[in-house]
């Protein structure tokens, strides 16, 4: 079983987490103001890299948080967790 | 039938397994529940209001007489008291914190306690919870929300061989009855 970095409560196994999907994909302050190709660029595209790869996850059975995660999608190699509001490492 | 292998089988599974817990458990009745979520900047009158120290480590208990603060988030907290002490302890708070920017839920009939003591009793929550429970990963005085099986539960430590389990009501009946499965594994 995966052992996922939770920033608050260290590490802890993978089924108390749940994914979020990609991190940093930042919605626009005005949608309203976004032309078509931004707005679906937006809601539907992702990087989906074979890779590095910051996510997003919740420890759902722990703490409930939120946080970001960069882990390997080939190796499943975590590199780094780190909270919501903080830059990629 | 005399070429058949003698066995010693366990014994038969009830149908209604769940209400025959394993002797390491018991239900701990009564007790009120509070959900407190509250902000860094208040902590030291929340703190005060409660009689209990809230700025501890994450994932950690501190306890005050009968009044008891499971810490399981950054700014969550499960406090464990007595029924009587239930309707002071929502007043000091209410007294304490007057900008208002806290929430405290009673959630005293949502969950219920169990109680785990013995041998083998960290065997017993591993059987469906994937947490170390060795000391050093685990202490005593230790507390976390977590999943047993497919149930939420918080889990406290009380000692190095007793536990003190959350669950909420309507999950009990599933998780009394697989500490009971689980139980049959490992002798008491």
């Amino acid at each position: 079983m995966l052992l996922i970095p939770c920033p608050y409560c260290g590490n802890r196994p993978e089924i108390e987490f749940a994914y979020g999907g990609e991190a940093h994909v930042v919605r626009a302050a005005d949608p309203r103001k976004e032309d078509d190709a931004a707005w679906t660029e937006f809601l539907y595209f992702r990087k989906n890299p074979r890779g590095d790869h910051a996510e997003r996850w919740r420890h759902a059975f722990g703490c409930g948080r939120f946080f970001n995660v960069k882990r390997n999608t080939y190796t499943d190699h975590i590199e780094a967790s780190y909270r919501i509001g903080e830059t990629l490492p | 039938m005399d070429n058949l292998a003698e066995t010693t089988s366990l014994s038969r599974l009830f149908a209604l397994s769940g209400q025959a817990g394993d002797r390491r458990c018991r239900p701990v009745t009564g007790g009120a529940r509070f959900s407190l979520r509250v902000k860094q900047a208040s902590l030291g009158a929340a703190g005060e209001a409660l009689g209990l120290d809230l700025t501890g480590p994450i994932n950690r208990a501190v306890s005050s007489g009968q009044r008891t603060a499971l810490r399981l988030g950054p700014d969550e907290w499960l406090l464990l008291l007595a029924e009587a002490d239930a309707a002071s302890v929502a007043a000091s708070l209410a007294q304490r914190l007057t900008d208002g920017l806290y929430s405290l839920a009673d959630i005293s009939h949502r969950q219920t306690g169990i109680a785990l003591e013995g041998a083998a009793v960290t065997d017993l929550l591993n059987g469906g919870c994937p947490l170390d429970f060795d000391l050093a990963a685990f202490p005593v005085g230790m507390a976390t929300r977590t999943i047993f099986f497919k149930a939420e539960i918080v889990l406290w430590r009380q000692d190095t061989a007793r536990f003190h389990m959350e669950v909420w009501r309507s999950f009990a009946p599933y998780v009394w009855s697989l500490l009971a499965n689980v139980g049959r594994e490992y002798a008491d």
